[in-house]
């Protein structure tokens, strides 16, 4: 899969973002890292641009509540409904429930191992070779629980 | 399916959509809809960590600076192992992300027989197709595959550090022949002048032999002189021939690669059965009778 991982704000945290990013490449993958502080409409823009089939969003400022749904809604604006979004870092469970409505289909907090991220993306690719919903846009309720 | 003819037709119209969808498809091996034709670029290469993305960062800059469109196609190595890639150009080109008149796109080399990345051509082609002004090649210059991936593009640039080892490195890998511009970049760190002097004095100086320019991505010195140089810039013919050549040389190899026979040539070559002159000839013989 080609997916972009991707840092949203001003959050200067980015040393899990790395381990994913190589975790993922390790995995098969091809990865583009977009950097830190990048904003909603320039993650929407890498993601349209790259052809990416998915998108991970890492944030642990506690800014996650007003910017992964901001990315969440531009995709779909541009189309982009099949584009796979999931997220990690610091992500309290109170905030996860919401997010998972606006489409976002994992959330990976402190401590998650690479092979669960792994194993939630085998799922992915088996969903959308059996064409059940799994993109930002495709509404449906699912989402990995580990 | 998809139908690279109306993509193409609305990616001319701007649409960004259609132009990342018709790029995959060409990557994937998509048959062009385009004629073989113009589309010129500009091959930016060098070892790892010399500053090719940063320098592409600020280049865009410039170009935008001056009205003008830019599309970057950015190579990086996949891992033999997993087939995986990490592609981190882009986030040095600080600016790419939010101009309408910037398209940057990451690409793996996806281990093609003998490093040969047909869809470069097409994909040039298109981007040159839909308006893009400036269309540039990044790809990491070291060893023979990724020499081969810069011959695709019309004027080569060579990126090197302040630190000599760099230096050696690329003389190795015989990419300073097609440079037709080197480029010390990290010219605010020490060593980079003598690393220029000592990189001009190596060449041999006739007229053909590149330029060397000294730069910073960080401070910004040099970027105008090498925009301003390279709009005047003309590869020499001899230099052409020798990517011409190289573009051959690395297409006659990936059918080579590909030939279904090839493996059993190989163990009847070990077995002893046949010699390395009559495994050729058989190699002439099928690519004959394939072709009628
Ligand atoms: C190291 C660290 C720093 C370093 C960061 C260095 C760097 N370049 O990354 C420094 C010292 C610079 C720093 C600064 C600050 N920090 Co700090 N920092 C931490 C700390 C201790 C560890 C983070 C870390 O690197 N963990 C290791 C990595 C590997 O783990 P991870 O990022 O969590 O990633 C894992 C998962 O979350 C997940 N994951 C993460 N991203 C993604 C993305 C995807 C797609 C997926 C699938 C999974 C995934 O997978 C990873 C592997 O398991 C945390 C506390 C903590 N225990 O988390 C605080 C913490 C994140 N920092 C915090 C704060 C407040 C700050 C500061 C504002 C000031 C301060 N008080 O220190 C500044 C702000 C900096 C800025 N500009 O944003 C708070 C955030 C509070 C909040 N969100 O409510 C924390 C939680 C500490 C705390 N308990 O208060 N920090
Ligand atoms: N001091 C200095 N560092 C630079 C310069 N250009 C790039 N770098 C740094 O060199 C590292 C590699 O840069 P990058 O553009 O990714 O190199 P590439 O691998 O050749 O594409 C990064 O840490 C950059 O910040 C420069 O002109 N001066
Ligand atoms: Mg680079």
């Amino acid at each position: 899969m080609r997916i972009v991982i991707a840092k949203p704000g001003l959050d200067g945290h980015d040393r899990g973002a790395k381990v994913i990013a190589r975790a993922l490449r390790d995995g098969g993958n091809e990865v583009i890292y977009t950097g830190l502080r990048r904003t909603p409409e320039e993650i929407v823009r890498i993601v349209n641009d790259e052809d990416a089939d998915a998108l991970g969003l890492s944030t642990l400022s506690g800014a996650h509540d007003v910017l992964i749904p901001k990315v969440s809604t531009l995709l779909r604006q541009e189309g982009l409904n099949h584009v796979v979004v999931f997220a990690g870092g610091i992500i309290p469970m109170d905030d996860r429930e919401d997010l998972y409505n606006k489409g976002i289909r994992a959330i990976f907090g402190p401590g998650s191992t690479t092979s669960e991220i792994l194993d939630f993306l085998e799922v992915v690719v088996e969903r959308k070779v059996r064409n059940k919903p799994v993109g930002i846009g495709e509404e449906s309720g699912w989402c990995w629980d580990g | 399916m998809v139908d690279a003819a109306n993509l193409l037709e609305e990616a001319r119209q701007g649409n960004r959509r259609s132009l990342a969808k018709l790029l995959t498809y060409l990557e994937e091996g998509g048959k062009s809809p385009l004629e073989y034709g113009r589309g010129k670029s500009l091959g930016i290469t060098g070892p790892p960590g010399v500053g090719k993305s940063s320098l592409i960062g600020k280049l865009i800059d410039e170009w935008l600076n001056l009205g003008e469109t830019v599309a970057v196609l950015a190579v990086d190595p996949s891992s033999p192992i997993s087939g995986g890639a990490l592609l981190g150009d882009r986030m040095r080109m600080v600016n790419a992300d939010s101009s309408d008149s910037v398209f940057v796109r990451s690409l793996a080399t996806r281990n093609h027989p003998g490093g040969l990345m047909n869809c470069l051509t097409p994909m040039i082609e298109v981007l040159s197709e839909c308006g893009w002004e400036n269309i540039v090649i990044e790809t990491v210059g070291s060893g023979q595959s990724e020499t081969r991936v810069v011959a695709f593009a019309d004027i080569v640039v060579l990126v090197d550090g302040p630190d000599r080892g760099d230096i050696i490195q690329a003389e190795k890998s015989g990419i300073i022949e097609m440079a037709d511009l080197i480029v010390i970049n990290k010219s605010d760190l020490k060593n980079a002048q003598k690393a220029a002097d000592s990189i001009r004095s190596a060449l041999s100086f006739n007229e053909e032999s590149p330029k060397v320019f000294l730069s910073s991505a960080h401070t910004g010195e040099g970027i105008k002189e090498i925009i301003n140089e390279l709009k005047i810039l003309q590869s020499p013919l001899i230099r052409n021939r020798m990517r011409v050549r190289e573009r051959l040389i690395s297409a006659w190899d990936s059918v080579l690669l590909e030939s279904e026979s090839l493996e059993i040539l190989i163990s009847e070559i070990e077995d002893g059965k046949i010699s390395i002159s009559e495994a050729i000839e058989m190699i002439r013989n099928h690519n004959k009778t394939s072709k009628s």
